[in-house]
């Protein structure tokens, strides 16, 4: 690269991975800038920060809400981490987890009244079928006709979430809500049970499942280990004859079914009916998730609890007169330093 | 000072890492002469003119341009100095037209007009005219052929005011009747007073269009010679050198029966043209059979249809008696064909997976290695444990990244797996490519114990040295055709030189 001077920086070509470290610099150096703006606006933000810590893991009330947000970052996450393995850049997890929510919430409209031992395994089946079809949609024109995957699973989330506007202000808008745009509550037979009086739902056991089971196939098994060499060299994968196309369309699926799971538990299990605007954005939380664990499955878990802390620990510091938003400020700030970690952890400075 | 020179390299040395690249390297090129540098892959040639045009800096020794000791940091240096490269693959924007092409990066004019491009457009086209280089300035650089474009790289140099114009072979993407053209093309530059430095692998175009001719091997080099007063044997025996090997204790050889027998072969390259044509050939059982060429002959394309990689367009594969229908890489591993690829780090082994991953890539689908499904772990710790101890490979431990291993062990790690799987042919292309001597010979080694085995071995490599002492026969490849076949001990350096580039 640059020759002049009495140092000159190169790309390190071995293509190694970057130490923990990178990781928990690139956390500490987000929590660093997003202090100099509040700074700015006249708070101490050693002490907002201890209120954010305080609101999302010191009560058990924070806590179990940190949790519950958790659980569908820990699906989506885990989801899109299984694409990243082999370098298929899902970032559909919001719209596969939308189309999760609709076909969940479309059998409590179209088949009222099912005791909860079909509703839920049928809600379930259903939202991750919806999610998994959803991946499809981004695997087959990428396998099909090399279309860029990127593009067309952003595309997807913009089609699920009208496709969510139109049912929730259109046919499926509760009579009885006063012009909400939402559906009808669930009954109690349609949703997930919940743990003494808190919000934590069934869900949370669905995602341990899930990640404990990805983490196990993906180590003993033939078609994990096809997955380890694809992620790991294709054009080696290529060289053992591994069926690569075959591969993205089933990870699409996987990936999207997980998000698709993820939607059902949020409707059944924490809304307890479809709401305009249902997610967050978890989806789009998840991709971050899944970065800062390294796509490491139990990895997931902990940044899943992480970043749900997060986000409870941003409505607690709106006591303080901050708005919420400081944790979107706070995830944007890890993100950006995890790609520029990740990026400048490739050059070497190499004295002349 | 001698001003009749134009280029005056002295004492050149580049160093990459431990390589030597170039070894005190003396270099002339007269003034308003055509110049081609000889030498075969790896001899040194690019790297000399990648010092030329920036793109490398010498480690040790000076450049002198014009006479004068010339300081030549970057590539923008080069062109400030009169020196314009016309690289192998174009460095032109698809989207751009031509004239665009040529005055992109010039500064002095902000504001690009119509009127402004269309006098650079008729400029560019008058100096195109004046060196008999015909293109359509105002196309846009995508829709050109790929002789045009070469054309559009030689005038951007002769725009930018390059008296030295050095192209890095410009002949192998041409067809041959843009290469004739070419020729006449650098006669005229001659004439205007214009010098010219040319690397080629073919002979014929060096005798038929070269004043001076020079020639290196491994990074040295070795002489410059007079066209007039050299003739082609003489130029193809200085580059592929005299032979100084002791030759191999080497058991006798029972002719096995037919294992392999490839007829009438036609393959489709990436470039999109034929990579072999009318390719014929025959592989017995316990022989190494070597295939020598230059790079780009179809060496790679041979390879890859014998891994399954890439479909033939015509003509007949026969292997163990059995008709092959169709290119599958796994039906190439089961019936018994190992590959050992060009390089290992890119096709050949997964760098971030430890030895266990990277063993397993061939075997993983055997019932030994896995069972409904899932991998046998502790099995296969055991027998990779087993298969590292064997082949020697040194590693801190079974899951420690192979690219941590130094290239002789990642590709002893290699012939393990392939070894393994007990192949009745051997695919091995530049099997001891930037291993030292121990690990060379002990590639070899393995090599000839599978031949002596009653295995067979297609060994594909640019080092003659190699070919000659491995292979049982060796066949020449040129221009994806056979241009012959010599046994061992009939096998002449200087007769393999020739047929390598191209003259008989």
């Amino acid at each position: 690269m640059n020759q002049r001077g009495k140092f000159r920086l190169e790309i390190d070509p071995s293509g190694k991975e970057s130490p923990w470290w990178v990781t928990v610099l690139a956390v500490v150096l987000a929590f660093g800038l997003v202090a100099v703006f509040i700074a700015a606006t006249g708070k101490n933000p050693g002490a907002v920060y201890a209120k954010m810590l305080g609101g999302a893991f010191g009560t058990e009330f924070g806590l179990t809400e940190t949790l519950v947000k958790a659980i569908p970052l820990m699906l989506c996450g885990l989801g899109v981490s299984l694409a990243y393995r082999i370098q298929v850049w899902n970032i559909g997890a919001e719209g596969q987890f939308v189309a999760g929510a609709l076909a969940a919430t479309a059998v409590t409209i179209y088949l009222p009244g099912l005791p909860f031992w079909i509703a839920l395994p049928l809600m379930l089946t259903v939202g991750m079928l919806a999610g998994a079809v959803w991946g499809l949609f981004t695997a087959l024109p990428k396998v099909l006709f090399n279309v860029n995957e990127l593009i067309i699973s952003l595309m997807l989330n913009y089609v699920a979430l009208l496709a969510l506007d139109f049912f929730v202000f259109g046919p499926w808008r509760d009579p009885a809500g006063m012009n909400f745009p939402g559906t009808r509550p669930f009954t109690a037979e349609e949703s997930l049970p919940v743990l003494g009086a808190t919000r934590l739902h069934f869900g949370l056991i669905l995602g341990l499942l899930a990640v404990a089971l990805a983490a196990a196939f993906v180590k003993t098994t033939r078609w994990g280990y096809e997955l380890r060499l694809i992620g790991a060299n294709p054009e080696a994968a290529r060289h053992a004859g591994i069926n690569i196309r075959g591969h993205i369309v089933v990870v699409m699926l996987l990936s999207g079914g997980l998000a698709g799971i993820a939607g059902m538990a949020e409707v059944s299990g924490v809304t307890h009916r479809l709401l305009y605007g249902i997610s967050p954005g978890y989806g789009y939380t998840a991709i971050i998730v899944a970065w800062i664990a390294r796509l490491n499955p139990f990895g997931i878990v902990v940044s899943a609890v992480l970043f749900g802390g997060l986000i409870v620990g941003g409505y607690s510091v709106q006591t303080l007169g901050l708005p919420s938003s400081i944790s979107s400020l706070l995830q944007g700030s890890v993100l950006f330093f995890l790609i520029a970690g990740s990026i400048l952890g490739k050059v070497r400075v190499r004295w002349n | 000072m001698d001003e009749t020179l134009a280029v005056d390299l002295r004492q050149i040395t580049k160093q990459f890492g431990t390589t030597l690249a170039n070894d005190h390297v003396n270099f002339q090129v007269r003034k308003g002469e055509i110049h081609a540098l000889l030498g075969e892959n790896g001899a040194g040639k690019s790297t000399v003119m990648c010092m030329l045009s920036g793109v490398y800096r010498p480690t040790s020794g000076e450049i002198l341009l014009n006479g004068a000791v010339a300081r030549i940091h970057s590539p923008k240096d080069a062109v400030k100095l009169g020196v314009g490269m016309v690289f192998q693959n174009f460095r032109l924007v698809p989207s751009l037209t031509a004239a665009e092409n040529i005055v992109l990066g010039e500064t002095h004019q902000v504001w690009r007009t119509k009127a402004w491009m269309a006098r650079k457009t008729a400029e560019i086209e008058a100096l195109a005219t004046r060196f008999g280089l015909p293109f359509n300035a105002g196309r846009q650089v995508w829709q050109l052929s790929v002789g045009e474009q070469q054309r559009v790289e030689i005038v951007k140099t002769l725009y930018r005011g390059a008296e030295l114009i050095i192209l890095d072979e410009p002949t192998s993407v041409l067809t041959p009747g843009e290469a004739d053209q070419l020729f006449v093309t650098l006669q005229q530059l001659r004439s205007e007073g214009k010098t010219v430095i040319l690397t080629t692998h073919k002979l014929k175009e060096v005798m038929a269009v070269a004043d001076r001719i020079s020639v290196m091997r491994k990074g040295k080099m070795l002489a410059t010679l007079d066209r007039s007063a050299t003739d082609e044997r003489e130029v193809a025996r200085l580059m592929v050198g005299q032979d100084r090997q002791e030759p191999r204790p080497r058991k006798a050889r029972l002719k096995g029966p037919t294992l392999l027998d490839m007829r009438n072969l036609v393959v489709i390259g990436d470039h999109g043209r034929h990579a072999l044509e009318d390719f014929h050939m025959t592989i017995h059982e316990g022989e190494i059979v070597g295939i020598a060429g230059v790079a780009g002959n179809g060496q790679k394309e041979l390879a890859e249809v014998l891994a399954g990689l890439r479909m033939w367009k015509s003509g007949t594969i026969t292997f163990r008696d059995t008709k092959w229908k169709g290119a599958s890489v796994r039906h190439s591993i089961e019936s018994g064909i190992s590959h050992v690829p060009e390089n290992r780090m890119k096709s050949g082994l997964a760098g971030s997976l430890g030895s266990v991953d990277n063993l397993l890539v061939k075997s993983y689908r055997t019932p030994a290695r896995s069972k409904m499904g899932f991998l046998r772990h502790a099995e296969n710790r055991l027998w990779s444990q087993g298969l590292v101890e064997q082949f020697d490979v040194k590693t801190a431990h079974l899951d420690a990244p192979v690219h941590h291993m130094s290239g002789g062990n990642q590709q002893k790690l290699l012939f393990a797996r392939e070894i393994h799987q007990r192949p009745h042919l051997m695919v091995a292309v530049h099997p001891s490519q930037g291993l030292d001597v121990g690990a060379t010979d002990g590639v070899h080694n393995l090599l000839m114990t599978l031949r002596d085995e009653g295995k067979s071995v297609l060994l594909i490599s640019e080092d003659l040295d190699e070919l000659l002492l491995l292979s049982d026969r060796i066949v020449v490849l040129f221009g994806g055709r056979v241009m012959g076949e010599v046994t061992h001990d009939a096998a002449d350096r200087e007769h393999l030189g020739m047929m390598m580039a191209g003259v008989v």
